[in-house]
């Protein structure tokens, strides 16, 4: 996968997450949380749809990772080479 | 429906001990993860504490007294839309003791408004104290107590500790005594929007999470109490139910901790500093109930939907506990609580002491529940003058009734205090495939605790089972 497609990836989780998340203002490189008014029940929502649509393991040292949408793509990036 | 024991499987990917909503919740998800999973309910009724009965035509709620705005999203992400939106708002609250008497909708909006208006408390300080309640996370600083946050912010104030306890000492057990941050966080989740209900009563919650479940491929079988956890060489094998060996390479115990760890499982499988932590666990305490059904074609006035009422000078822990308490809440049940029905139902709630009520001889006993019924009945005539006459079918349950429906040690209505969290999260560091999902800790108690908490637990398990 590709930066794009990974952080395409992202949104669409989040999608599923909150059908009635914004995405028109999202600045890749601020937090998520922020943003979009994610919890930490979401996150491990993220985490658990990672792990179930490509069989990613994600430590939960790993997490802050998952911070903005850039981080994200640069954490999963070579994770996901060759999905 | 439910199959019965002789339909099922030799084997599963994951058992889940027990149907409380942290056990449902848990089983859902892992269906939803790809494994293969069976809910063993030793009960006949699936939902534990989350539970009703039926007598003479009336619905009896045993947990349905309100819940914070969080299960909406949480309802819908975990469950599905359907059961997302029959959840509504109770929108009276009401407040009668010696200190104050007031109707609120129990929001942060207008407990500002209480605050200023009626306890005349500057807007600063009430600013000040929602913040730092609304910061406040489980991984922080546990030793400051709830009796110290209430006295830093509201010095001498015991009507305002009042107001902000009492509910909170309802919903969980938790006295002023208990860390600042298990108050915190749940007062905050009732502060975001309100107090919630289930339109359509517990037993349509609980209809509709089954059907949920075997759409997902869930086996679900009741009377089925699990006897042992079966391990072999320090890890899961499997469960011992009705003298037969059903083998898993994950097993959830929705069981209570103290349970799981004293009854289901050897004393050999823990390290001795895991089991001196878990003898230590102290749960919290139990209640009890008098269900008033009115008689059908009767009706009741709208006096508000949950009513915290007492006779006692001041708020007391211990008052709130005693066998004969002037304290207890009321939710009234009126038709809307199940649309299309003519019914209401009145629960009366009381916090309680398992050691008060588990002693007594049967005659004693009987007696003691009488008496609590006709003081519950006569409390709720200040509410609603006449109402006794009304009343067709009484009954009460008492710390006894708990334990012998959930088998929660000493009855408890709201697992464990808050050292209960750290070995339910860890028992899987001593045991591989073994792990706990259930009301500990204070906040992961409650219907949207006992959710959340299987939601983070069916993550553990998901690692578990693909590693
Ligand atoms: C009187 C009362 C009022 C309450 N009111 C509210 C309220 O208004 N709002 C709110 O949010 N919360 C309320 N609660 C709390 C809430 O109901 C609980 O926190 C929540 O339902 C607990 O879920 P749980 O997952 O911990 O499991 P539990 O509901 O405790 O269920 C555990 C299940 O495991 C089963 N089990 C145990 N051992 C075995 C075994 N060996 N084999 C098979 N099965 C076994 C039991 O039979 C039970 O079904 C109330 C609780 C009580 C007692």
């Amino acid at each position: 996968m590709t930066s794009d497609e990974i952080k395409d990836l992202i949104l669409e989780i989040i999608e599923d997450i909150d059908d009635e998340a914004d995405f028109a203002s999202l600045d890749a490189d601020q937090p998520l949380r922020d943003q979009l008014d994610l919890d930490s029940m979401d996150f491990l929502d993220i985490v658990m749809e990672l792990r179930k649509r490509h069989k990613l393991q994600i430590p939960e040292e790993d997490y802050p990772q998952l911070a903005s949408l850039n981080s994200c793509a640069t954490y999963l990036e070579p994770l996901l080479k060759d999905a | 429906m439910p199959v019965s024991f002789s339909q099922l499987d030799n084997s599963y990917d994951v058992v889940v001990i027990g149907s409380g909503l942290g056990g449902l919740t848990t089983a859902n998800r892992l269906a939803y993860c790809g494994h293969k999973v069976l809910i063993l309910e030793h009960h006949h009724r699936l939902g534990g504490l989350s539970t009703w009965f039926k007598r003479r035509g009336h619905i009896f709620d045993i947990s349905l007294h309100g819940f914070p705005y969080g299960m909406v999203k949480t309802c819908k992400k975990y469950w599905n839309k359907e059961i997302m939106q029959s959840i509504v708002q109770l929108p009276h609250i009401v407040f009668d003791n010696p200190q104050f008497s007031l109707r609120t909708t129990f929001d942060k909006i207008d407990f500002t408004k209480l605050l200023k208006t009626h306890f005349r408390i500057s807007g600063e300080v009430i600013d000040k104290f929602f913040a730092t309640v609304a910061k406040m996370n489980f991984y922080d600083d546990q030793t400051m107590t709830t009796r110290e946050l209430f006295e830093r912010f509201f010095p001498g104030r015991s009507d305002v500790h009042r107001l902000l306890m009492e509910p909170i000492t309802y919903a969980n057990g938790s006295t002023l005594d208990d860390p600042a941050i298990t108050y915190g966080i749940v007062f905050s989740n009732f502060m975001n929007k309100g107090v919630f209900t289930f339109e359509g009563g517990t037993d349509k919650l609980i209809g509709m999470m089954t059907d949920e479940l075997e759409k997902n491929g869930v086996t679900i079988c009741a009377r089925a109490k699990v006897d042992k956890v079966i391990t072999e060489q320090g890890r899961v094998r499997g469960v011992s139910v009705h003298g037969k060996t059903i083998t898993a390479k994950a097993v959830v115990s929705n069981s209570g901790i103290t349970n799981t760890i004293q009854n289901l499982t050897d004393r050999d499988l823990y390290s001795d500093e895991f089991y001196e932590k878990a003898e230590k666990i102290r749960v919290n305490t139990s209640s009890c109930q008098v269900y008033l059904g009115i008689r059908q074609g009767e009706k009741i006035d709208d006096v508000g939907d949950l009513l915290f009422t007492s006779k006692s000078p001041e708020f007391d822990s211990e008052e709130l506990l005693d066998m004969k308490t002037k304290s207890k809440t009321f939710s009234i049940y009126y038709p809307k609580t199940r649309p299309g029905s003519d019914q209401y139902t009145v629960v009366a709630s009381m916090n309680s002491r398992y050691d008060d009520w588990a002693h007594l001889d049967e005659e004693t006993y009987q007696m003691e529940k009488q008496s609590l019924i006709a003081r519950s009945i006569t409390d709720l005539e200040k509410y609603l003058p006449g109402v006794s006459t009304k009343i067709d079918w009484s009954e009460a349950a008492t710390p006894r009734t708990f334990n012998s429906y959930t088998l929660h040690t000493r009855g408890t209505s709201f697992g464990t205090k808050f050292e209960g969290l750290d070995i339910s999260r860890s028992i899987s560091k001593e045991v591989a495939g073994l792990f706990h999902v259930g009301s500990v800790g204070i906040i992961m108690s409650g219907w949207l605790g006992a959710i959340n908490y299987g939601v983070i637990v069916a993550n553990d398990v998901d690692v578990f089972l693909k590693s």
